[in-house]
């Protein structure tokens, strides 16, 4: 098993390599990051441009094979990601945008994981029923949504009804004190959060659904009741415990992902995050940032691939070896 | 529905009983599929979605590459069904203009996807050995690698040449978890009997593939390019709303949605009658994939659940036991009669795995 995992491992981080190697050379061939200086008036001579890149290490008189080599060794032995198109640290920059992005996403992640599995097996034990059926139809409309329309909409619903939640960036730059600034924080939170739980509760809570019915058929809950356990107590303890099994990795899998995947909701309430910085980063025709926003999101699928394995190990007796 | 459903169901199981031998496979799923009333639903939808992009500008005065200097920015009238924009066009015109791009994407990519998802996985099962290894570890690079970013770094430069290598680009990142599943079925298809058979008699490996390997699979295909339809959609929209897609003077429902996002509030049909087409095609596309799904696997979702909200309901009491108590087992008998005594269901196999990529698109 040890062997397996390792092998397993190490072929990870070779196509992690690969794919930020890829990224890179895409990069920096597609992209040009010139541009942000010859836009500004009066016009700087190029060759000043490109000695200025050159400290980049995006200059493109250098061949890309050179850049790439500098970028790599930079990367592996001192762990640095080499800096943006203004001269500003790139492994910084993600740092702040790491933060952000778990600030943005760790009360919606764990609202929408215990909110989707709750709702769905609630809807399960319903079956049928109109409450069953009405959010059945909602998580059709849900589904079919793209999450830019679910933030415009709420956003407009917001302005309409006049109510008196601000939703652009992370806090109002005009609040000061310590106190302050987190309650404005809270407050800036609750539109994107919003945002990501109707998402995340309507996929997450059909997948519950699923599995519940599964189990709810199940002999095992019969035998518990005979047992002479209430039918709530056997649902809550036998069959709930069971149907949650098959989601949790999809859980897993899809909460990790999401740092990278937020990237409509962290673009429309102007949140810094990591998912804003695959856009902006590309709109910058910022070579570096591009190539750690790649090392960022291809790691992030192994992360998420194995802790998804991860979690299904410890929660299935059966898969345990 | 109480009341229909077992006079219908009646009259079908015995209209089905003599001739029940001579129906083939695919007339059964049709009738399956024409009984699932969301999912003619989301056909009705698709078909009309289709007229309305493609029929409906040719009678409307307005084109999309049309201003209208008199009226700028202004909402629904007469003469503007859906409003103008800012410079003037015709939103109506627009819209249409965008859905056609989006259902053209769409409709190409999702079955593109899944061809190369067939492909793929079928190769990967049937030959074994190191073309499985290498195709696996091909597929997994696939996963690894961020398309988004990908995609957008590369559309500059197909900004100015044809969208159709944007639509190949989208179907390139979208096979790899259905090649999975298409992978593990030939497996089990690839030693059955009139498999080998066909090996003996000398046919060729792509052929025997093609042939009868896929032809076998067809079912999870078929579901698999419907679903892969809306997914592809979803993705064009989220490439275009960054401006990595459909490049203008051309719109899609995605630039559309872009374009109106900062005036909402102030000019909601900018925003809204784009974004409401995207809705309409993503439910019709829905409805028929879960559709499809029920009519080549019933024993998996719809038979199987109302069998069990049947047994539920008689465990709980006969006191209840309504109109619908009687009517149930009637449906259910002729789903059974008809479905599961003459098919040889291929369940569709595809477990939560498949979904969460889906989402990736839209996810966040």
């Amino acid at each position: 098993m040890g062997r397996f995992l390792l092998r397993r491992a190490v072929n990870y981080i070779v196509l992690v390599f690969l794919a930020a190697t890829g990224v890179f050379f895409l990069a920096s061939v597609s992209l040009h990051p010139e541009v942000n200086y010859l836009e500004k008036h009066p016009q700087p001579p190029l060759a000043s441009v490109y000695t200025q890149l050159h400290a980049f290490n995006m200059d493109p008189r250098v061949p890309v094979t050179t850049r790439y080599w500098h970028w790599l060794t930079q990367l592996v032995l001192h762990g640095n990601f080499g800096l943006d198109w203004q001269g500003g640290s790139v492994g910084a920059e993600m740092g702040r945008r790491i933060f952000v992005s778990t600030e943005l996403l760790l009360v919606a992640t764990i609202l929408g994981s215990v909110g989707g599995v709750a709702f769905g097996a609630w809807n399960a034990l319903r079956q049928y029923k109109p409450s069953d059926r009405a959010s059945t139809l909602f998580s059709y409309l849900m589904l079919a949504t793209p999450v830019p329309v679910v933030a415009v909409t709420l956003r407009t619903l917001d302005n309409k009804i006049g109510s008196p939640i601000q939703y652009t960036g992370m806090y109002d730059p005009r609040v000061h004190g310590a106190l302050a600034v987190a309650g404005n924080n809270i407050e800036h939170l609750v539109l994107p959060t919003l945002t990501l739980l109707l998402v995340q509760v309507t996929l997450f809570s059909r997948y519950q659904r699923s599995t519940m019915l599964d189990v709810l058929g199940a002999e095992f809950l019969r035998t518990a009741r005979a047992k002479g356990l209430t039918r709530r107590q056997a649902v809550l303890k036998h069959g709930l415990r069971t149907a949650v099994i098959p989601v949790m990795p999809l859980l897993v899998y899809n909460i990790v992902l999401l740092f990278t995947g937020a990237v409509f909701t962290e673009s429309i309430f102007g949140w810094h995050g990591m998912g804003e910085w695959l856009v902006s980063s590309i709109g910058y025709n910022d070579i570096n940032s591009v190539a750690a926003v790649g090392i960022f999101t291809a790691g992030i699928v192994l992360v998420a691939g194995l802790l998804s394995d991860v979690a299904y190990a410890a929660l299935d007796p059966r898969v345990r070896t | 529905m109480t009341a229909q459903v077992p006079i219908a169901a009646e009259a079908e199981t015995a209209l089905a009983a003599p001739v029940r031998r001579s129906r083939g496979r695919g007339a059964l799923v049709l009738r399956r599929f024409a009984r699932n009333r969301t999912a003619l639903l989301g056909l009705v939808l698709v078909v009309l979605l289709v007229l309305f992009a493609y029929v409906v500008p040719y009678l409307v005065h307005w084109k999309y590459t049309d201003n209208d200097w008199n009226n700028l920015g202004t909402g629904p009238s007469g003469t503007h069904w859906f409003g103008t924009n800012h410079s003037g066009q015709d939103m109506f015109a627009l819209t249409m203009r965008g859905l056609q791009k989006s259902l053209v994407i769409g409709l190409i990519g999702g079955p593109l996807s899944t061809f190369v998802a067939a492909l793929v996985g079928a190769c990967a099962g049937y030959f074994g050995g190191w073309t499985d290894r290498v195709l696996m570890w091909v597929l997994e690079f696939m996963l690894v690698v961020p398309s988004f970013l990908i995609i957008a770094v590369l559309s500059p430069h197909f900004a100015h040449t044809t969208w159709l290598i944007f639509v190949v680009l989208l179907a390139a990142f979208q096979w790899m978890i259905t090649a999975r599943v298409v992978r593990s079925m030939t497996m089990t298809v690839k030693d059955r009997e009139y498999v080998l058979a066909a090996r003996y008699m000398g046919v060729g490996s792509m052929r025997i593939i093609f042939r009868h390997v896929l032809p076998n699979l067809a079912s999870i295909l078929i579901v698999d390019a419907t679903v892969q339809v809306g997914t592809i959609v979803l993705s064009e929209t989220a490439l275009s709303y960054f401006g990595f897609g459909v490049q203008p003077p051309d719109v899609s429902l995605g630039t559309l949605i872009a374009d109106g996002t900062p005036d909402a509030t102030t000019f909601p049909w900018l925003f809204f009658f784009p974004a409401l087409f995207l809705v309409l095609l993503g439910i019709a596309v829905a409805f028929i994939g879960d559709g499809l799904r029920d009519a080549f696997d019933p024993s998996a979702a719809g038979a199987k659940a109302r069998g069990k909200a049947q047994k539920k309901r008689d465990r709980a009491s006969g006191a209840v036991a309504g109109p619908d108590a009687v009517a149930l087992p009637g449906a259910r008998n002729a789903d059974a009669g008809g479905g599961d005594a003459e098919v040889i269901s291929l369940t569709t196999g595809e477990g939560p795995r498949t979904a969460p990529t889906a989402q990736e698109g839209l996810s966040s």
